[in-house]
């Protein structure tokens, strides 16, 4: 199997080493070959997480620049951050509810323009997919639940190699109990509303 | 039940680095482990500290490494299986019991564990720890997987027992933050009692007796590279001319760049994964069969020294390359792309990379560095701090934990760090011979690794400076493990002692001692103000739980605080403190009610009295 390479990025505290461990685990349940490496050393202070995973024949678990077949951004200008991780060909799924980054606050920097940032990113990927996915959550039941959604819209363009039943087995059986109701429901919120924008 | 404690052989499991190391532990039967806790290795700990709650396994959070190391070592002479889990700075503060252990040897197995970190994701420098193995004398095991870590480590118990040495086993971040698919293993029951028997003249290393073991030593380490040269773990794949030798996880790198490059057949891969002692004539024959050799390896050219010196040995003038002619980097981790355009250009392959994307257009995109958590009680201490020492000329030498954060503006305090407890050590040099007002910070479990001799030296030699000790209940930074100032009963944990830091502080002989609550900022500022001026070691002891644990642990939360109309724009709030809670909308100071923890501390600080708990809005 040809590798795949999905890199998500996210600010600490936005799930993303969960939606990580639903994919590795329903690759597991699918019998694909994954492999997958995160650097979370101060997350939980606010800083950047990301997690590459690899899947298919390939043994190395980062991924280098230029080299992402996929980005899910749990957050806008951490999306267009990690841009130098894409290629011409790489699709891009990205949350458009912004997490201010205290340097903004403090004065130092300016966060860039919505619209700028989809625009920059539409341009030089092959397809960008973005849409405020904490209203979704929301919606779903659970604000927390944001990892989920882009989880949804993440299969729903078919770039890594699991289908959605796969995913929500993997979500029913190692999330919390007590979320999988709310997990599932923004994932399939996730799941039509890139349907919708295919 | 621990999901590492299932006993189905063969299971496939999606696992983290870290846990298949757990993992291979429990299949080597290790009886005892002990650690002091440091990213990356410290899941490896987690998962054995709560295995260690329901299983025969024997586990403690050490107070520093060495404590942690001469624990192990003492079980392993008593014939236990144990194992000493570290991150790579970790081994400088062991250092001293390792070089003298490996005299000694032992035996019941011991396995040493150090977690390297290339790029310093997490650490304050990134020492190469294969050279300990050289410089003790010690066997050394590098895996390249999850999947191979869990197999290797239980075979480094059965190396150890033979060899009757520790084995050092040496990871880096990429390995234990790694995950895969792992297939388990048979767990194999603890021996967990052992016996010592008495042999003081080859156990006591006065001048006589470790004369004889420096020289036995050297006659293990010489059926170490016996067993070296036939170790599964120093393979050969391919049989082209051109060589790779590579290690950990630089050896999935090439493997994936020479398939990108279409050079299987011309080349001819050695993975060393018995890296000490090298495997000489598997080395040798290797480069016979080659016509050039490039040595693939982060870190310092470790192999890359030692594979040279076999060539010359060997008479042999093939070319080597590897990081002497500039090809390949000392510095921080590689990645797949980087190995496969090294293997490019030695090799001379041509090889058309994927096209890229400009960005060169793309806008600043302001930082996201990490800080303090909102609400944390070092900020408060740091702001007191700053408060009680306006007008002065400071010198803050800082130590490791979450508190270093704090020597970002603009809160600054921090001006010098080295390593764990040097904060103390470095006071005592500074206030020496400098006229400025030395005040120090030092977290409290750093404090019982290395804090307390720096102390002692301070109250002996007269020194005069402020430390201040963040006292928060708990090791932050590396996901809250305990420590000996913790009272384990009140997290239910049974069978464990408790040190009061304020009891050391006093013993030790400083005459100057308070304690704080940091979130009341007045009486601390005052309270801070006076242990200043005293001439002589003073101490301040803030105590505050550290917010995010409390969190965790599901504590009754404070009410959120917001920013009343009666703000006036001033922003001491977001100037001198900093929270993270706080943003600005259309000029306007908000609080993110989500984010603060209602630590109060900017209600006490705002000059207008505009910032208000949530509760009064209505
Ligand atoms: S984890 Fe605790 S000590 Fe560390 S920054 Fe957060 S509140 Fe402060
Ligand atoms: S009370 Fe103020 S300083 Fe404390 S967490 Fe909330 S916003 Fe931050």
């Amino acid at each position: 199997m040809k590798p795949t390479r999905l890199i998500i990025v996210a600010v600490g505290g936005q799930g993303n080493l969960l939606a990580s461990r639903v994919i590795g685990e329903a690759a597991l349940m699918a019998d694909v070959p994954v492999r997958m490496s995160e650097i979370h050393g101060m997350a939980q202070r606010g800083g950047v997480v990301e997690s590459s995973i690899v899947f298919g024949d390939a043994q190395s678990t980062i991924i280098s620049d230029g080299e992402a077949d996929v980005l899910v951004g749990f957050e806008p200008s951490e999306t267009l951050r990690a841009l130098n991780k894409c290629h011409p060909g790489t699709v891009v799924i990205s949350n458009l509810a912004p997490l201010s980054p205290f340097t903004v606050t403090v004065g130092n920097g300016i966060y860039p323009e919505l619209k700028v940032i989809q625009s920059l990113i539409r341009s030089k990927t092959a397809k960008l997919i973005a849409f405020n996915a904490e209203s979704m959550a929301r919606e779903a039941g659970n604000i927390l639940s944001v990892n989920m959604v882009l989880l949804g819209a993440l299969i729903q363009t078919g770039k890594i190699p699991l289908t959605r039943e796969t995913v929500k087995e993997a979500i029913r059986t190692k999330t919390k109990k007590v979320f999988v109701e709310t997990n599932l429901k923004a994932f399939e919120l996730g799941f039509s509303t890139a349907d919708s924008m295919a | 039940m621990h999901k590492l404690l299932t006993r189905q052989p063969g299971l496939k499991m999606l696992l983290l680095g870290n846990e298949a190391i757990a993992r291979g532990g429990l299949e080597a039967g290790v009886a005892v482990s002990t650690t002091y806790p440091g990213t990356p290795s410290s899941e490896i700990s987690s998962n054995f500290f709560q295995i260690s709650q329901e299983s025969k396994l024997y586990f403690e959070y050490s107070t520093n490494e060495k404590v942690a190391l001469e624990v192990a070592a003492a079980a392993a002479n008593s014939g236990v299986r144990s194992m000493c889990i570290m991150k790579h700075v970790g081994m400088n503060v062991a250092a001293d019991a390792l070089l003298t252990l490996a005299y000694v040897g032992v035996r019941g197995g011991l396995v040493i564990l150090t977690a390297d970190d290339p790029f310093m994701f997490s650490s304050q420098n990134e020492q190469d720890n294969r050279f300990y193995s050289k410089l003790a004398g010690l066997p050394m095991m590098e895996p390249s997987s999850a999947q191979e870590a869990k197999d290797m480590l239980r075979d480094a118990f059965d190396l150890s027992e033979e060899l009757q040495l520790p084995v050092i086993f040496r990871t880096t971040t990429r390995i234990n933050h790694s995950s895969e698919i792992v297939s388990l293993g048979e767990l194999r029951d603890p021996k967990t009692t052992g016996d010592f028997v008495k042999d003081p003249f080859n156990y006591v290393t006065v001048p006589a007796v470790s004369r004889n073991l420096h020289a036995k030593l050297l006659e293990k380490l010489d059926k170490a590279e016996t067993l070296s040269e036939n170790s599964k773990y120093n393979m050969i794949a391919g049989k082209g001319s051109w060589g790779i030798i590579c290690n950990g996880v630089s050896y999935n790198y090439v493997c994936d760049g020479i398939k990108e490059l279409g050079i299987q057949n011309s080349t001819r891969i050695l993975r060393v994964g018995f890296s000490h002692p090298m495997p000489r004539i598997l080395i040798r024959t290797f480069l016979e069969e080659c016509e050039k050799v490039l040595i693939v390896e982060e870190g310092e050219p470790y192999m890359e020294e030692t594979v040279k010196a076999f060539a010359q040995e060997a008479g042999l003038t093939l070319s080597i390359g590897g990081k002497g002619d500039g090809c390949l980097s000392r510095l921080y981790e590689y990645d797949p792309a980087q190995v496969r355009e090294s293997l490019g250009e030695y090799f001379g392959v041509d090889y058309a990379p994927r096209d890229g994307i400009d960005l060169s257009d793309v806008p600043e995109i302001p930082q996201r560095p990490p800080s303090l958590c909102a609400g944390c009680s070092h900020r408060a201490t740091f702001y007191a701090v700053n408060k009680a020492a306006e007008g002065m000329d400071t010198i803050c030498p800082t130590d490791i934990g979450c508190y270093t954060l704090g020597f970002l503006p603009p809160l600054s305090t921090g001006d010098f760090l080295i390593c764990m407890g040097s904060s103390v050590g470095t006071s005592c040099g500074f206030s020496k011979v400098s006229d400025k007002k030395v005040i120090s910070f030092i977290g409290d479990s750093t404090f019982f690794h290395t804090g307390i001799p720096g102390l002692v030296n301070a109250v002996f030699n007269s020194h005069n400076f402020t430390l201040v000790i963040l006292d928060n209940g708990i090791t932050a930074m590396t996901g809250h493990q305990p420590h000996p100032g913790v009272d384990m009963k009140a997290m239910n944990f049974e069978g464990y002692g408790q040190v009061s830091i304020e009891d050391v502080v006093k013993a030790v002989g400083v005459k100057h001692v308070s304690v704080i609550r940091p979130y009341r900022v007045k009486k601390s500022v005052d309270t801070i103000k006076e242990a200043l001026m005293y001439k002589g070691v003073s101490v301040v002891i803030s105590q505050e739980p550290c917010m995010l644990f409390a969190k965790a642990l599901k504590k009754p939360r404070r009410k959120p605080f917001f920013v009343s109309d009666k703000c006036k724009g001033d922003k001491d709030c977001i100037n001198d403190l900093a929270c993270p809670a706080f943003y600005i909308r259309k000029n306007r100071v908000y609080i993110d009610p989500v984010l603060c923890s209602g630590c109060s501390v900017c209600a006490q600080i705002c000059p207008e009295h505009a910032i208000l708990p949530l509760k009064d809005k209505a």
